[in-house]
This record gives C-alpha cells, structure tokens and sequence, in this order.
C-alpha cells in the first residue's frame, strides 16, 4: 500500500485537541512478535481503510497482566492493571479495541473492579460492526473455493461467549467454512493459555497444539483462521510440526479481510 | 387391628430421617468451613439459572445420548417419588393406597405413568451399567476412578433396579390380589407393566401373595430409607445439591477471574506514595494468607461444588491437559477437595468442634503442582459441567497460593513474571520498542 497510515499515539492526539473514536490496545505480542506484527498491521490498515479515528498507546501501554494473573500473580496483575488504568483513565479513554483475547478479556472482565470502567470489543467484533455501517466492505472472490476453518480462542470464546462475530467476518469471504469436531463452546484450546504460553508443557503423550492441529487438518483445510496471536503461534507450530506449512496457512481473521481487500 | 406396624413403621421413617438430617447438617457445616463470598445478588437470574440448567436440564443434553438416559431416570425419580407421598401416608395410618379413592381415574392414570417411568428407568439404567461395565467409556476409568469411585456408581446403578423392581413386584402383587377380589385390596391403579408380573403368582395361596405384596412394600419404602442415607457416602448427592449449586454458581464471564480485595489494599498502599508505610504496625492487623493451600482457604461456593460433583467425568473429558496425557483432571480436583474437606469435617468431630492440625493439606497431599501446572485455564471443564462446577477457580486459587506465598512458580513462569515487572512485557523486549512495527508499515 503506497498511502502512508499515520498511526498517531493518544497523547499526540490529545495534545493536538483531538480525540479518537477507538484505543487501538495493541498487546505484548502484536507489538513484540514477528508474527503478531502482521496482525496488527493488517487491522491498522483496516482502521484506516474504513477511516476509524483511532490512536495507541505506544510506549505507555504495559502487559495487562493477563499471564501473571493466570500464573497466580496477583500482585503484579493489579500492579499492572493500576498503572495502566491510570494511564487510561488519565486520557480519558472510554473504548477500546484490541486485537488479543487475552487483553480483550483482561481489560473488560477483569479492570471494573479496579477502577477501569471501559467498552471494550475484540478486534473481530469492532470489524464486524464497521461492515454492518458500511464503513468496509468486503468483496469476496479472493478467497472463493478456499476452505477455512475457525479456530475459537478460549478467552474470546468460552471465556466470553463470542462465538459470531469471527464467523461472521469469515462468511464474508465467500469461501467455504468447515468446522472442527470440536468448536465454539466445545472447541479445543490451543495449548497457550493460563501462561503456558511461556512455559514448557508438563509431561504428557502429546502436546496439545499438536492435537488441536489435527483436528484442524482432519477438515483438509486450505486456512486455519482464529482470532488471537497466542493462538496463530500455537497452531502456526502445529502447521509445522506436521509439515504442512506449504499448503496451510494460519491466518488471523484480521488479515484474511485485509488481503481479499487487497490492502 | 393391631398398630404395632404403624408403629415400626414410624421409626424406621423417623430414624431414617433423623440420621439423614445429621449428615445435612455435617455438611452445612462442612461447607460453611469456606470463606465467605456473596452469591446473594440477582436472585431473579438466579433462579432462572437453576431452573434451567438444574430443573430443565439444559446442559445435560449436549452429550445426546448420556443426557437422554439420565432425563428418563431424572423424570422417573421425581414423578416416582409422589407415589412416595402415599406410601408414606399408608405407613402411618395403616391405610391401603389411600389416594385411591379421592383421585378416582386420575389415580390409575398416576400408577400407570409410575410404572412405565419405573420400566424406562430399568431400561435407562440397564444402558447406564453397560456403558460403565461393558462398553468401558472412557471416562469412567481415569485414575481417580479406581476403587470406591467406580463401586459407588455401580452400586447406585444396582439399588435403582431393586428399588424399581421392588415397586413393579408389589404392584403386580397387588394387581393379583384385587383381582381375586381379597378384602383391603380394591380395584385400584392401572398396571400397564406390573400386569405381565402378576400371572406369575397364580398357583400360590393368597396368604403367599399378601406376604409377597407385604414384603415388597416394605422393602421398597426401606430401601428408599436407605438410599437416602446412602446419598452422604456416595457421589449421588447431587441430585438434592445439583439445586443450590446451580442458583449458587458464578453469573459472569467466565473468562473473568476474581480480583483479590486483600492484594488490592496492598498494591493501592504500594502505589501511593503520600502513605507513611510504618503507620499501620504489623500487630494491628490479621495475617491474610494469598492463595489456597487447604480447603478452608477455599469459597464455600467451591466447597459447595466439590460435594455437588458427581464424577460424571465430562470435564475431564473436555479438559485439553488430559487428553494430551497430563496428569491434571478438574474432576479429580473436585473429589480431592470433597476428601479432604471430609477428612477435615470427621477431625472436627473427633476433635469436640475444633480442628486438630493433622499434617496435612489439599495442596501435594491430595492436588500436585503438576496437576496444578498443566491448565491452560481454557474453561472447557467449566464448560462441560452439567451442574455448573468450576475446577477452574479452585487451581487458580492453589496457583495463587504457590505463587504468592511460596514463590514456587515454574522457573520460565517466574522469568516471564519478572519479564512483566521490568519490561512491562512477558518477553524481554525494550518497552521503548513497543511501537517499532509502525515502521514496518
């Protein structure tokens, strides 16, 4: 894309007087993983496609404390949660978006009780209404004859019964989606979640992106989308465990809709 | 007439009763050992919850055919039991089926419904037995089933068909002696099933078939005496728990997880820097302990929930960790908490109403940092729970207990943790590097 995206952060925008429709709440690993990096570039450009005032946090955005609450951590979960809900409350914010579920689930279960009141949406759902306003549009084609399969992440999902809007997005495609054996309320985590992202597995006879793979490619798809960066890590693994890496793709739904836009 | 039955017959009732309350009440007790938490907001969704998910059965039929059997044998056991209602009545007045001539048809209507349910259940349980002895689900047989588990559910499987066939047997008795017109026996009830038993007492005296109506009447309203008892002992008080546990059970997202009140006030005191951190001495205040490493740490709600469980198995099943090999299994976290929390309540008995430190605790006497180290708090056991159990809630609060008072995380865990506290990211990377991908654009 030639046109150049400013990506202004909140408190340039503030300081110019304005202020954004949306916090884009880019998370530890949109803004630190190669791989995550895609995702979010593909939704900014999204955002700005559909001309959404936006802006980021940037240097004053912190882990949400997600892992560390999950580990067991209190402590430092609230330590993070308070320095960030000073932040946020600081600019004001009062919505945002974010392209990780944990993040996702973090900031809107999890900050009420701490003084952070805010609306905040998955990236999947903020899409599907900017489609529903006519703001995007998608215009299938790219992907048709293609099969895709949806991976649900656990914490958009289970953890927060949104099981429509990513499958919604992915109609868009005109491209034919099959679902697992085990999806939506029954889907089959990843294997990255409750901080086991950073850790080794305990013992076992299998590891259980390995599984999820499988059941993924028992479906002979051409894409495994999903919706969370932890997720696209685990089961990009998979893909490569099970040297499959040359005829399926792990995509987020994020960049399906950017590449059929072909942006 | 004598009433010396009416007699025996109230002792027995009120013995079996009376034993029963005081195991109730053991278990009030017992649950009551947990640390409060307020569940008494929203009654009306409350309700409607239970009504659902315990009373409608909701969730029970996302498995099809598991969820089927256990509605007949469900329906069978709360239709069957207002037949109860006149047993109990004729024990103590010495009556025969004294419903009968107050209901006129709608009597035999009952009766007929009672023993085709009571068939179903057979049939229902008949399926039940073969998946568990025959078929091997595999759920029935993970490590935490072996033993008292796997006799326990096979036990209740058995005392449901004696107690059905107690119930057929004494109708069909009774079905034979009105036909022969035998006095105290009139016309009463319809006997759709009971009528193929009855042509098997022909041949015998009447006296011999009084006998046989007697004793079966008897057995059964023993036997249901019995079973009531038995329910303390056994997984099965859930079909009494399954009610409060449902009203009880957490209305938010599932993904979201408490915030501690305790670390709260410590990290709100941390981060102000106007408070004079010597004002409050030490003395003043009780030492909260962060975490759970016994069961009296616990939420009553999750004590409440390990009694409720009754080792159906589908959360394991769902569990991601188990069907990968791992040693966790949120069922076994469950009957972990309940044994121990039993162990806990019967010191507490032994011991005059005070709790004698017995060496022990839930944490690694009963639920290991592996177990505990294998979730990926992905709340498919959650999910999966009929009766809205949450094994979820209880690993978090043991993690917590690891984590916070003993600093005995997993050390890529611990580095991760400190990755957060420095760099504000699990990962080592510079936080002044957290928007460098704008220039990937």
């Amino acid at each position: 894309m030639s046109q150049s995206i400013s990506i202004p952060t909140l408190a340039e925008m503030i300081q110019e007087g304005k202020k954004p429709e949306v916090l884009f709440w880019v998370g530890c690993a949109g803004s630190f993983d190669d791989r995550a990096k895609k995702i979010t570039k593909a939704f900014v450009k999204l955002l700005h496609q559909a001309s959404v005032s936006f802006a980021v946090l940037g240097t004053e955005e912190s882990c949400t404390g997600d892992p560390a609450k999950r580990s067991g951590n209190e402590f430092l979960f609230q330590m993070q949660a308070m320095a960030n809900i000073e932040v946020l409350n600081g600019y004001e914010v009062q919505k945002i978006v974010t392209t990780c579920p944990h993040c996702f689930n973090t900031l809107k279960n999890e900050y009420p009780s701490l003084g952070g009141n805010y609306e905040v949406v998955h990236h999947t759902q903020f899409l599907k209404g900017l489609l529903e306003e006519g703001r995007l549009k998608v215009e299938g084609g790219q992907f048709k004859g293609k099969r895709i399969t949806f991976h649900d992440p656990c914490y958009l999902g289970r953890a927060n019964n949104e099981y429509e809007a990513p499958r919604s997005l992915l109609y868009k495609l005109e491209a034919e989606i099959v679902e697992m054996k085990n999806c939506k309320q029954r889907g089959l985590c990843c294997g990255a979640g409750g901080a086991q992202m950073f850790k080794e597995p305990e013992k076992g006879n299998k590891d259980i992106n390995i599984e999820r793979t499988e059941q993924a490619l028992d479906k002979k798809p051409n894409i495994i989308a999903t919706g969370c960066p932890f997720c696209n890590t685990m089961m990009t693994d998979g893909i490569k465990n099970k040297e499959k890496e040359a005829s399926v793709q792990v995509m987020d739904v994020a960049e399906l809709i950017a590449q059929a836009k072909d942006i | 007439m004598t009433l010396l039955p009416n007699l025996i017959f109230a002792i027995l009732f009120f013995t079996g009763i009376a034993v029963f309350a005081k195991n109730v009440k053991k278990i009030i007790r017992n649950i009551r050992l947990g640390i409060s938490e307020n569940r008494s907001d929203q009654s009306p969704l409350r309700l409607k919850q239970m009504l659902r998910v315990a009373l409608g059965q909701s969730k029970m039929v996302s498995r099809p055919i598991a969820g089927a059997l256990h509605i007949v044998v469900y329906i069978g056991f709360i239709i069957i039991n207002i037949e109860l209602l006149e047993i109990i009545v004729d024990g103590f007045l010495g009556t025969h089926r004294v419903f009968a001539p107050f209901l006129g048809t709608f009597y035999n209507v009952l009766i007929a419904s009672f023993e085709i349910l009571a068939l179903l259940v057979i049939v229902a349980v008949f399926f039940f037995w073969t998946r568990r002895n025959i078929i091997k689900i595999k759920r029935f047989f993970n490590p935490e089933m072996k033993g008292w588990p796997k006799t326990d559910a096979n036990l209740i499987l058995y005392i449901e068909v004696v107690l059905m066939s107690l119930f057929l047997t004494m109708n069909a008795s009774d079905f034979w002696l009105q036909t022969k017109e035998v006095s105290n026996y009139s016309l009463a009830g319809s006997f759709p099933v009971s009528q193929f038993i009855t042509p098997l007492f022909d041949g015998l005296s009447v006296v011999s078939v009084i006998a046989i109506e007697r004793t079966t009447w008897w057995l059964h309203i023993l036997g249901i005496l019995f079973f009531l008892n038995y329910l303390y002992y056994s997984k099965h008080l859930h079909i009494i728990l399954a009610f409060p546990n449902t009203y009880f059970a957490n209305l938010q997202s599932k993904g979201q997880l408490s915030n501690l009140d305790a670390v709260t006030a410590e990290v709100k005191l941390m981060m102000d820097p106007s408070v004079d951190p010597y004002a409050n001495s030490p003395e003043d205040q009780e030492i909260v302990k962060f975490g759970a490493c016994d069961v009296v740490d616990l939420s009553w709600i999750q004590l409440l929930n390990a009694y409720t469980c009754t080792e159906c198995g589908r959360c394991t099943s769902e569990c991601p960790a188990n069907q990968t090999g791992k040693v966790l299994s949120p069922r076994k976290i469950m009957m972990d908490t309940r044994d121990r929390l039993e162990e806990v309540g019967k010191n507490i008995d032994t011991n005059k109403g005070s709790f004698v430190p017995d060496g022990k605790q839930l944490l690694n006497d009963y639920i290991t940092q592996e177990e505990l180290w294998a979730c990926t708090s992905c709340n498919a056991c959650v999910e999966a729970c009929p009766i809205g159990i949450d094994p979820l809630s209880i690993i978090i609060d043991m993690r917590r207990y690891l984590v916070m008072e003993q600093s005995s995380a997993p050390s890529e865990l611990n580095n991760m943790m400190s990755n957060i506290e420095n760099n504000g990211a699990p990962w080592p990377f510079s936080p002044m590097d957290r928007l460098n991908w704008k220039n990937e654009l």
